[in-house]
């Protein structure tokens, strides 16, 4: 993992020493010249893995793009999640993509935000049949509605449930106890 | 023709009581399925032929498969969830109750998460030590996969000297960590203990009897003509949708990918290790079950070469902010007590940061996505369940087929329901 405080050049050079790193920045740039470079923000790589943050109007492009690139071939979607941030105003809804290139063992991890207000994102179950549970999952844990699902019901929790349970606003401990201050057990 | 007439008759009758029909299941058969004359079949959730508690609701057209839709989520037990207000060390015994049937896997695919996230370095005997967990653990998941295969297509034998063998791996977990199914193995930063003179004696003895065993078993089905009418190109599986489904495992080396984990990003010095990734072509019953043999000979001779290259040295890594200190020492060592404290009220903190580790599980990528937001439990994670991600694939793989070929496929994709559910 680079470090961030390193000069550019610094970054460069460690960049060309490492080939995980290297392939990295092979992935970055490809990323870079198909969607544009405005395109991802937050570009990091925590533990060797080049993670970027795009946006939800893009995500379908861009996994189809990858999908259908010859250099990389990142056609191989590991996993999806969705992830709750109730602290970030109009941001507080997540979803996390990790994809895999099986031929130059490549991964990238693709984020996208959105308001809880609004979590709609654009579904993948056209490029992915895999996307189908996975899509269902976080629906069923987060509420995000995927449109353009084949079926969006929930798959793990009852059908009759009426809130989804993974959103932070559940606390598994009653939050309202006073009788316990002990700071570093409430989280 | 009095017959034809009295069906139309029959017909005409189920045709005007629909107006009053209440409302109906969706799933429940109409009026067109039943000029059709398609059958309703419930498999599951309780069948002894499924293995685990998931339903399928069958069109059957005779003895084939139409259509099918897939209910799971009968034990789904909130894993992701209750990992939030866990420690560290208090999710291993979740990723125990996940694929139930190889949780040393498990509980150190998730070691090796956090040993990443918070960069702590495992010393090379550990590291051999749970690459000779893992592979037992490999063993052991396939053998209950191919030995109820078997089963399946009506030859016990084979199952009892397979579980047999099983009893004697887990016989060396109990040396190794006091457990043997549900095992809460190792320790973030190495292993709980090391191991103990038995529990060498005992894999040394169980690798001299288990290759017979083994070889019997595999002369027994190999090719074995009522065996091999009953699995050859049944649920088979093009390379191209097992991707497309998100394969890993064997299941996704039976149609000829070779992906492996172990291979593709080696972790707990799998690099040192000499073996062959076995493929099919197919992907079909045959190949998986095959794969699976083969796999258990790859993971005998990796536990031979890891056994006699033991390294000498430390079990687990020098980390105390991490690893729980000897409860001898906590009672006389002031710092052990201070350690001992810290760790188990969760006063450790965690770096920020997001991690995602995956390890070759029992039935392919078990992946690890870890948030931390810096506190004592982990703010988000997800498990990548091989199981639940490739079961979706059943229907396609089943429609067409029999009944009975449904049954040998799910037995041969190795669904295990703890997995499936999380």
């Amino acid at each position: 993992m680079a470090d961030q405080n390193e000069s550019p050049e610094a970054q460069e050079m460690a960049a060309v020493q490492d080939p995980a790193a290297q392939k990295n920045a092979q992935l970055l740039a490809l990323l870079h010249r198909l969607f544009g470079a405005e395109t991802f923000t937050d570009v990091e790589e925590p533990y060797g893995l080049l993670t970027v943050t795009t946006t939800r109007e893009r995500i379908h492009d861009i996994v189809a793009g990858l999908q259908q690139d010859q250099e990389l071939q990142l056609n191989f979607l590991t996993t999806m999640c969705g992830m709750h941030f109730p602290d970030r105003e109009g941001q507080e809804l997540g979803m996390v993509y990790h994809l895999h290139s099986l031929t130059q063992n490549i991964r990238l991890r693709l984020k996208i935000f959105f308001p809880i207000a609004d979590p709609v994102v654009p579904t993948l179950t056209d490029l992915y049949a895999t996307a189908n549970w996975m899509e269902r999952e976080t629906y069923d844990f987060y509420g995000i509605i995927f449109p353009g699902h084949p079926n969006l019901v929930r798959i793990l929790n009852v059908d009759d449930m009426d809130y989804h349970p993974m959103r932070k606003e559940y606390a598994l401990e009653d939050g309202t106890r006073e009788d316990k201050t002990d700071l570093f057990f409430g989280r | 023709m009095a017959v034809n007439d009295t069906l139309e008759g029959t017909r005409k009758i189920v045709e005007e009581a629909e107006v009053q029909r209440p409302n109906l299941h969706p799933l429940a058969p109409s009026v067109n399925d039943f000029n059709q004359e398609l059958t309703t079949l419930n498999l599951g959730p309780t069948h002894p032929a499924t293995h685990g508690i998931f339903q399928n609701i069958l069109q059957m057209d005779g003895e084939r498969i139409v259509s099918g839709v897939p209910t799971i989520g009968y034990i789904h037990r909130a894993f992701e969830k209750i990992a939030e207000r866990r420690p560290f060390y208090q999710i291993t015994p979740l990723t125990d109750r996940m694929n139930y049937c190889s949780s040393p896997i498990n509980n150190m695919g998730w070691h090796m998460t956090v040993e990443k996230l918070l960069g702590v370095e495992v010393p090379k005997r550990a590291q051999y030590i749970r690459v000779i967990l893992m592979e037992l653990a490999r063993i052991t998941d396939h053998l209950i996969c191919n030995g109820i295969l078997g089963v399946d297509t009506g030859a016990f034998t084979g199952f009892l000297y397979l579980m047999d063998e099983r009893e004697k791996v887990y016989e060396i977990y109990e040396e190794v960590s006091g457990a043997r199914l549900t095992t809460n193995m190792g320790r973030v930063g190495g292993m709980e203990r090391d191991f103990n003179d038995v529990a060498i004696a005992k894999l040394r003895a169980w690798l001299k009897t288990f290759p017979a065993v083994m070889a019997e078993f595999e002369k027994m089905f190999n090719r074995n003509r009522i065996f091999m009418d009953r699995v050859v190109d049944v649920g088979a599986i093009s390379a191209e949708r097992a991707l497309n489904y998100g394969f890993t495992g064997p299941n996704l080396r039976a149609a000829g990918v070779d992906y492996d984990v172990r291979v593709m990003n080696p972790y707990s010095s799998y690099q040192d290790f000499e073996f062959e990734i076995p493929v099919g072509t197919k992907g079909d019953t045959y190949d998986r079950f095959m794969v699976r043999n083969e796999e258990i000979w790859q993971s005998l001779r990796i536990i031979n070469q890891a056994l006699e290259n033991l390294p000498e040295g430390p079990y687990h890594a020098d980390a105390p902010h991490y690893y729980l200190p000897p409860k001898q020492a906590v009672y006389k060592n002031m710092e052990a007590l201070i350690y001992h404290f810290k760790i188990v009220m969760g006063e450790i903190e965690a770096p920020v940061g997001e991690v995602y580790h995956s390890v070759e599980g029992g039935n392919g990528e078990l992946g690890f996505y870890l948030v931390s937001d810096g506190g004592r439990t982990p703010y988000r994670l997800h498990f990548r369940r091989p199981c639940f991600i490739y079961y979706q694939a059943y229907t396609e793989m089943v429609t067409g087929q029999t009944l009975s070929d449904a049954i040998v496929t799910l037995s041969s994709m190795n669904v295990i329901a703890g997995e499936l559910d999380a």
